[in-house]
């Protein structure tokens, strides 16, 4: 169960001595991270949730790492788009290396970047799967790290700018998330989640450590009015740092705050509390979706469009009880899965573009159709899920708050989800027109060879995207089976 | 019960005061400082709950390592940031403060 | 899985797998990228009359497939299915020969290809579709892959018309999404049943169904064109012939009639709207639109946005049919107008794009004296008219006439005057178009002659009408016999035991 943690921690360490090869041990890391997950979610499936003991140490004293439904998800999603984006990054470096102006600064880029997106997946997946608070905490920090140096990588100035905001802000999370820890630590003594689970009763202390806990992961989460900081972050990065910033950092500190909310403290939550996150929440789709309308700049419209998204997945909290405990999480995981997918085939496409044509100023995208058309596909696909269209992750997610606001009539999500989605449509469609414009004079030539890695990936995860909502019951089946609180004891650091 | 009271106070006044001026201060070095100052005020209040007065029992290590952690990452992450902080200085035409500089910018270098 | 369900899989790959195919061919392939596309419109149409024999025989053809506690894609072979997806098939076949011969010497013909195909495939999807989130599924699907074939040309004017296309369907996509929550909140997750769901339902939720109903209704209303949900139809004109063709003979437009047939006969059924009392809701939007529509019709130069107007009045004799549900005639005459229509208005469209093509006539003022030049064009037109008017034995006065004799069998007067009046106005403006075409004298040179052989224009373009039209004349003629469309819809009407 340590493998995911420690394979992309071995791999971070290699290529910083290995400058050379940096490629094939991150590949081969990212390969065998996807494979060492499908292991696990085969070992969930067939006993069901697990935890491990780290050093055989027992809790309290002891940390221990767990496997469940949601967080084998969180994983799998991960895994796999980590694998895509592993390989698009390769794409996007050889051809920027290819360039001979600055092919050394982008060789430098290319050096540091592979260890440290395998750190930054190494604390991932410890995220993920910590089962105490206080490694939860490390992880955040070392997630925090490497995205801020990751967002710094690209050396222009608006980056460093961006990147500086961003620790500063990603700091401020990390240290009121442990204010938030000490309140409990000072409560109750155990670092545990399980057991602070089982213990957690009502209190004014409780409530300030669940707020502090709170706001310290919203912040990283980037939830209205706390989002200021990702737009500049997200687009002023390399591609494939985008990517990996909307797609999967992001989820890390939501997925932790839902599991607080829903699982930890889900006897103190109330239920205008559930109803502000959720009132947040529509407040971002419909900031995000307004400013990213506006937007001149293609990334920058996709990072606000992560804002807007990201709303979606708070509106979940008021919606989540509505079936009752068992599928509590379905409805986020569902976004979450779509998003990843959706969002980072976004940003490869929009970085691809970007390469091909030098620029990425919306109104002068036209034309590409014609010299990119896999890329096109590919933002066409992923704008289907960010849409909300059937038979996307993204229509089911939509589709379950929607039942769920219905049944439980409280029907005015309803009206802003269907908002969102049609204003996700505009600033959707903006772009996607563009593309289809044919210029005056313009002559239709080959579309230019770009390596199949910088195109593929992107039209791969869209299609993973699109084609969620047909394979939904598998997830589905994965978060029953890995919900049931027999868990299996594994002493020891295995496997 | 008093000293624990005194050391979380006093943690938590240094967390409010750092989260001030994070907030208010513009200069990248001020907001460092905060940072650092906002982790020892949460360290403050780590150590105040390992307090057993003298006799009442063993003294609880769990809070001890928990701020070695914390000691260790603080410093790590005070480094980046200084890195950070002297990039943004040196790619931009704005010094520290946001005012324009005189001069031209350095040229990057390779590196 | 039996031989019926890879039947239902087959008849949808069989255009899926040519578009995917064509997308991935280099431009110049001409040859390689038609012989796909008559490959798989010929297998299509024939699993396709494969499914309506079994259909006929009684035969069941059911696939499933679960998504979430709910929400079940359903793919079912019914009568009224069998209907539709019939005439998909063999009007995309006519279509495609069409839009070879249309875009011959256009760029980016791969892409347009593989949306035409990808297009038709969705269509089948709706005919089949067991469910109303199946409907849905579909439904939005059709969006997405007519808007690439509305803004192919890539001028400003196309985009605008795109957009304006995605802003109404995408609308009443979500108001459709909302609705199908809402019922399936309110009876259950139901497939389409002839009686529709049970009546106990009214007693308790009787308001919250009626507004469903609008709901629903202005969800599919917004593709079957229903005023004032019709604005985005006529700017899509901009559109390529056959493109106008698909969409408002095949594809969109009846689409959206289909929805309203399925909603009212099959998601609520017959007995359950009598019991609410919307019908005269949807009989009034219905004669609201064939009369407003033929008035604006009356007022376009433009030959191809008169058409438009012409169908937007047309398919709403289907909604009219259909809010008369309860006298069978009326439904039979709805029923095979969603045949008909599509038959008369292609051959009318596959015309238009004849003469923009051969000529470069767009506009009705331009038309003096083209039969002398294309006789055969202007005959196959002047058919397509006749039908629309509902002059005997074209295809058009069957319908007109079931629907007549259902409205005076069910005693409201004003579909009778609706439908007179309407046809009258179908005169205005068809009448006028004929004589100047037949009788006028030709003003000057054509805009734009562009083709000068034996045929008065390139075969590809000449076949597809004529056989249209010819099918108009035939199906009217042999309309009692026991294989043409109105013996298939009695079949229906009996099925559901009207």
């Amino acid at each position: 169960m340590i493998s995911p943690i420690v394979l992309p921690l071995t791999a971070g360490l290699l290529c910083f001595l290995f400058s050379h090869k940096t490629f094939t041990i991150a590949l081969a890391a990212a390969l065998a991270n996807l494979l060492a997950v499908c292991f696990l979610t085969w070992q969930l499936l067939v006993f069901g949730p697990m935890r491990c003991h780290m050093g055989g140490w027992q809790p309290p004293l002891g940390i221990t790492l767990r496997t469940d439904g949601p967080a084998l998800l969180m994983l799998l999603m991960t895994a796999v788009t980590g694998l895509a984006i592993t390989l698009y990054a390769r794409g996007y470096f050889t051809y920027r290396i290819a360039d001979p102006r600055h092919a050394s600064r982008h060789q430098r880029q290319q050096r540091y970047f592979w260890p440290l997106w395998m750190l930054l997946l190494a604390g991932l997946n410890g995220l993920f799967l910590s089962n105490d608070i206080f490694n939860l905490y490390v992880t955040l920090e070392l997630i925090g790290i490497s995205a801020a140096s990751l967002a710094a990588l690209s050396g222009k100035p608006v980056s460093q700018l961006a990147s500086f905001r961003y620790l500063m802000v990603s700091l401020l999370g990390s240290l009121t998330y442990l204010l938030g820890v000490v309140f409990l630590y000072k409560s109750y003594g155990v670092l545990d989640l399980d057991i602070l689970q089982n213990i957690t009763t009502s209190g004014p202390g409780m409530r300030a450590a669940l707020a502090l806990l709170s706001v310290g992961l919203l912040l990283k989460t980037a939830l209205f009015p706390l989002h200021f900081w990702l737009p500049p972050a997200h687009a002023n990065a390399l591609a494939p740092v985008s990517a990996i910033l909307s797609a999967l950092v992001v989820k890390g500190s939501f997925f932790l705050l839902f599991r607080f909310w829903f699982e930890v403290f889900a006897s103190i939550v109330t239920t205008p509390a559930l109803s502000f996150m959720g009132a947040l929440g529509a407040i971002a789709i419909f900031w995000g979706a307004i400013q990213a309308m506006r937007q001149q700049r293609l990334k920058l419209m996709v990072a606000y469009s992560t804002v807007s998204q990201l709303g979606y997945l708070f509106i979940a909290f008021p919606l989540a009880r509505v079936d009752g405990d068992a599928q509590v999480w379905s409805i986020v995981i569902f976004m979450a899965l779509a998003h990843a997918c959706a969002k980072s085939a976004m940003f490869m496409a929009a970085g691809t573009v970007f390469l091909h044509l030098g620029h990425d100023r919306i109104k002068d995208l036209s034309g590409v159709r014609a010299s990119l058309p896999i890329t096109v596909f590919a933002y066409g696909i992923a704008a289907v899920s960010l849409m909300g269209l059937p038979p996307s992750g993204g229509f089911i997610a939509k589709w379950m708050l929607l039942t769920s606001s219905l049944v439980s009539t409280q029907w005015w999500w309803a009206l802003v989800i269907i908002t969102g989605s049609l204003l996700a449509s505009i600033y959707v469609f903006r772009v996607m027109s563009r593309f289809f414009v044919i210029p005056e004079g313009f002559a239709f030539k080959k579309p230019e060879p770009l390596s199949p890695l910088l195109e593929w990936p992107a039209l791969a995860l869209a299609l993973l995207s699109l084609l969620l909502g047909l394979v939904a019951p598998w997830p589905l089946y994965i978060l029953a089976t890995g919900s049931t609180f027999l868990a299996q004891i594994f002493p020891g650091g295995l496997p | 019960m008093i000293t624990t009271l005194l050391y979380s106070l006093t943690g938590l006044i240094l967390f409010g005061m750092g989260i001030f001026t994070l907030f208010i201060h513009s200069h990248p070095l001020r907001k460092i400082l905060a940072v650092n100052v906002m982790s020892t005020g949460v360290f403050l209040i780590l150590i105040a709950t390992a307090y057993t007065p003298l006799g009442q029992g063993n003294i609880d290590p769990v809070p001890h390592a928990m701020v070695l952690t914390g000691i260790v990452v603080s410093v790590s992450v005070t480094a980046l940031a200084l890195i950070l902080a002297c990039r943004v200085q040196e790619t931009s035409n704005l010094n520290l403060l946001g005012k324009k500089r005189q001069g031209r910018i350095p040229e990057e270098s390779s590196k | 899985m039996n031989w019926g369900q890879w039947l239902l899989i087959s008849i949808l790959l069989s255009s899926f797998i040519p578009g995917i195919i064509i997308f991935g061919l280099p431009e110049e392939k001409h040859r390689l990228r038609t012989i796909l596309n008559l490959c798989g419109s010929i297998i299509k149409i024939s699993l396709i009359l494969i499914m309506d024999t079994g259909i006929y025989f009684g035969y069941t053809f059911e696939i499933r497939m679960p998504i979430i506690p709910g929400v079940e894609l359903l793919l079912n072979g019914d009568p009224l299915s069998a209907l539709f997806a019939t005439l998909s098939s063999v009007l995309w076949l006519l279509t495609t020969i069409y839009a070879v011969g249309y875009l011959e010497g256009s760029p980016n013909r791969s892409h347009f290809f593989g949306y035409f195909s990808l297009c038709v495939t969705v269509t089948i999807g709706i005919a089949l579709a067991g469910n109303l989130v199946t409907f849905l599924l579909f439904y939005e699907m059709l969006t997405l892959t007519t808007y690439p074939l509305v803004i192919h040309r890539g001028t400003k004017k196309s985009l605008r018309a795109g957009r304006n296309y995605l802003i109404y369907a995408l609308s009443g996509g979500a108001v459709f999404l909302v609705a199908v929550v809402s019922l399936q909140a309110v009876v259950g997750p139901a497939d389409f049943t002839a009686a529709g769901f049970s009546s106990s339902f009214i007693d308790t939720h009787g308001t919250v169904l009626v507004l469903i109903f609008i709901l629903l209704i202005i969800g599919v209303g917004v593709k079957a064109a229903l005023v004032p949900l019709h604005g985005w139809l006529p700017q899509a004109m901009v559109a390529p012939a056959p493109v106008s063709a698909l969409l408002h003979a095949v594809a969109v437009v009846k689409a959206g009639a289909f929805g309203i047939i399925r909603i009212v006969l099959d998601v609520y059924g017959a007995h359950n709207l009598l019991l609410l009392g919307v019908l005269p809701l949807l009989g009034g939007v219905a004669s609201i639109t064939i009369l407003y529509a033929s008035v604006r019709a009356l007022q376009q130069d433009d030959l191809k946005r008169r058409l438009a107007f012409s169908t937007i009045s047309q398919v709403s004799y289907i909604a009219l049919g259909m809010s008369l549900v309860d006298q069978p005639l009326a439904v039979i005459g709805g029923l095979v107008h969603l045949v008909h229509q599509g038959l008369m208005k292609i051959t009318l469209f596959f015309c238009a794009g004849n003469l923009a093509e051969t000529l470069g006539i767009h506009r009705i003022s331009e038309m003096s004296g083209v039969a002398r030049r294309m006789p055969l064009t202007m005959t196959a037109f002047s058919i397509g008219a006749f039908g629309m008017i509902g002059i005997p034995p074209t295809v058009g006065f069957v319908s007109k006439w079931y629907l007549g004799l259902g409205g005076l069998a069910s005693g409201t007067w004003w579909v009778m005057v609706v439908l007179a009046v309407s046809s009258l106005l179908n005169g205005c403006y068809f009448l006028p178009i004929l004589t100047k075409a037949w009788f006028g004298k030709q003003q000057g040179p054509w805009p734009e002659e562009q083709y000068i052989s034996r045929f008065e224009t390139r075969l590809m373009l000449l076949v597809p009408p004529l056989v249209t039209a010819f099918i108009v004349m035939a199906a009217g003629l042999v309309a009692n016999a026991q294989v043409s469309p109105l013996a298939w819809v009695r079949f229906i009407v009996r099925e559901y035991g009207l």
